[in-house]
């Protein structure tokens, strides 16, 4: 089904373009993207393998210190009430804007790239782990106090095992938002990866080779999203409470 | 002659028989709200329970039901007066007490297994006993989920279970442990009247079975009558007991005594003492 999806999707793009006549440079048809995804393929493998590591990197630091993160701030008032209106306003922040104070700091490279993807993807892992323990039906939660469950054996039985279908949730949501905070980064202070390619391209109205760097981003996105949902059919399956 | 030395009088009065209740609650008040929405949820609130038997508390709905459970698990602590198991003012968690709820509360991502064994994981002495006697444990379990009817269900998880069938689970979860005390808090009340009816039969079996102490909540008089020894009605908010009444009819009790005169009667008198209550 959604092979089907696609195809007529790229289907229609490209009769589009042949009908009416479109010029290369403001939207390439998807036979010319193609046939510069093969005419640039060292580069744009190398570059977006270097965009996917960096991704990865600040995605995995944002999935470890977002749990860490969601699990106090869900399993205590105080600090729900405390942490969270500074979260908030963290997060308020246009990480644009930040690339450059990164750059500052660590140098073009790297550092900024997997910072800004730490960044702008922590922040909904955050608020979905967080909102998953603080919703635990308060009818558990009697029940475990009953047995003389102490609050440790609250979370780890009751609480974190509710919460994950709420967490694989943000992690869908996180990931892409990875992506855009390495690309920013790398558009604005890098010297390596797709969004630099991307910027390059640009500049010397490469356009088929601009938007062949959108479908080499697009692809990675789906292995990573594909990875995340394996997981999640082990962890979460029962969630979607489907017979067999 | 025999002269009763200090010694022995000290003795004497230390085996002197105790208050035999297993629960006892006396002149209990809770409120709650703050400030002008301060309410009364139960008020001059007497009750006793003594040890295997079991009890019933029947009422209009608001009446405090749910907040006795409460008191009498510890969750709540009482405004005025005492709540006591065993002696012992109650405090959450109370040792070996047993829960069952109107919903199943069984955790999704469990099987139903895995459901019934949760109290093994967190009460002593079975938490450090099931590492190294897990089978034996799971047979018991098994054994348990048997004579309620749901051991082809072992495997499967809570919402491929009928209403019924998750709350049978939840009752034999609440009885995994042995506790010497069961609370039901209305656990049949989102059932069809049909599996209801099934749940008593069940219910009795177990406490035949097993003889705790319990407490059912309900709003059935019916099923209080059933299953209980004792039935004890409160008024409406805020509730207190207005009439026990001692149940002496033979068990097992069957589904065709509920239809009997001496049966109809006990509902009626139960009835007119509720209408009393609440007009109160």
């Amino acid at each position: 089904m959604p092979w089907l999806v696609a195809i007529s999707f790229v289907a229609i793009w490209e009769g589009a373009c042949r009908l009416f006549g479109i010029p290369e440079f403001i939207l390439p048809a998807p036979s010319s993207i193609a046939a510069a995804l093969v005419a640039f393929r060292d580069p744009i493998f190398e570059n977006a393998l270097w965009t996917l590591a960096t991704t990865a990197v600040g995605f995995g630091f944002a999935v470890a210190i977002g749990l860490l993160v969601g699990l106090a701030l869900g399993a205590s008032a105080l600090v729900y009430k405390g942490v969270y209106p500074v979260l908030v306003a963290f997060n308020s922040v246009p990480k644009v804007a930040l690339v450059p104070v990164f750059a500052l700091w660590f140098g073009i490279g790297t550092v900024p790239a997997v910072l800004t993807a730490f960044v702008i993807s922590v922040f909904p892992i955050v608020v979905n782990v967080a909102t998953g323990l603080a919703t635990l039906e308060p009818e558990m939660r009697d029940l475990m106090l009953s047995l003389g469950a102490g609050r440790l054996a609250i979370l780890a039985k009751a609480g974190i095992p509710r919460s994950m279908p709420y967490f694989f949730a943000s992690l869908k949501v996180a990931l892409t938002l990875a992506f855009t905070g390495s690309v920013i980064a790398e558009t604005v202070g890098a010297n390596h990866g797709i969004g630099y390619l991307m910027l390059a391209a640009s500049a010397r109205f490469q356009v088929p080779l601009v938007f062949a760097g959108i479908a080499a981003i697009a692809t990675m996105a789906v292995i990573m999203y594909l990875v995340c949902a394996l997981l999640e059919r082990r962890v979460a399956h029962w969630a979607y409470r489907s017979n067999g | 002659m025999v002269v009763a030395s200090a010694m022995d009088r000290a003795r004497a009065a230390s085996v002197a028989p105790k208050d035999h209740s297993h629960v006892e609650l006396k002149d209990v008040r809770l409120d709650y709200g703050d400030g002008e929405r301060r309410t009364k949820a139960v008020d001059r609130l007497s009750l006793a329970l003594g040890r295997g038997e079991f009890a019933a508390v029947v009422g209009p709905s608001g009446c405090g039901k749910s907040t006795l459970m409460k008191l009498v698990t510890g969750l709540l602590r009482p405004t005025e007066g005492s709540v006591c198991v065993d002696g012992a003012p109650a405090r959450a968690p109370i040792k070996s007490v047993g829960l069952a709820f109107q919903n199943a509360t069984l955790m999704p991502w469990r099987t139903t297994l895995a459901n019934v064994m949760l109290p093994l994981e967190i009460v002593e002495p079975h938490k450090t006993k099931l590492r190294r006697e897990r089978d034996a444990y799971e047979n018991r379990v098994r054994g348990l989920l048997r004579s309620v009817g749901l051991d082809e269900f072992a495997g499967r998880y809570p919402w491929e279970l009928s209403g019924g069938m998750q709350q049978r689970a939840n009752l034999c979860r609440a009885l995994v442990h042995e506790p010497q005390l069961l609370m039901l808090d209305e656990p049949f009340a989102a059932l069809d009247a049909f599996t209801r009816e099934d749940l008593w039969s069940v219910m009795q079996g177990l406490w035949l079975g097993r003889r705790f102490s319990a407490i059912l909540v309900t709003h059935e008089l019916r099923e209080a009558v059933f299953l209980a020894d004792y039935v004890h009605a409160m008024s409406s908010r805020p509730g207190r007991i207005v009439m026990s009444r001692r149940i002496e009819l033979p068990r097992p009790r069957t589904l065709a005594m509920t239809f009997e005169p001496i049966f109809v009667d006990l509902i009626h008198e139960l009835r007119d003492a509720i209408s009393r209550g609440q007009a109160a």
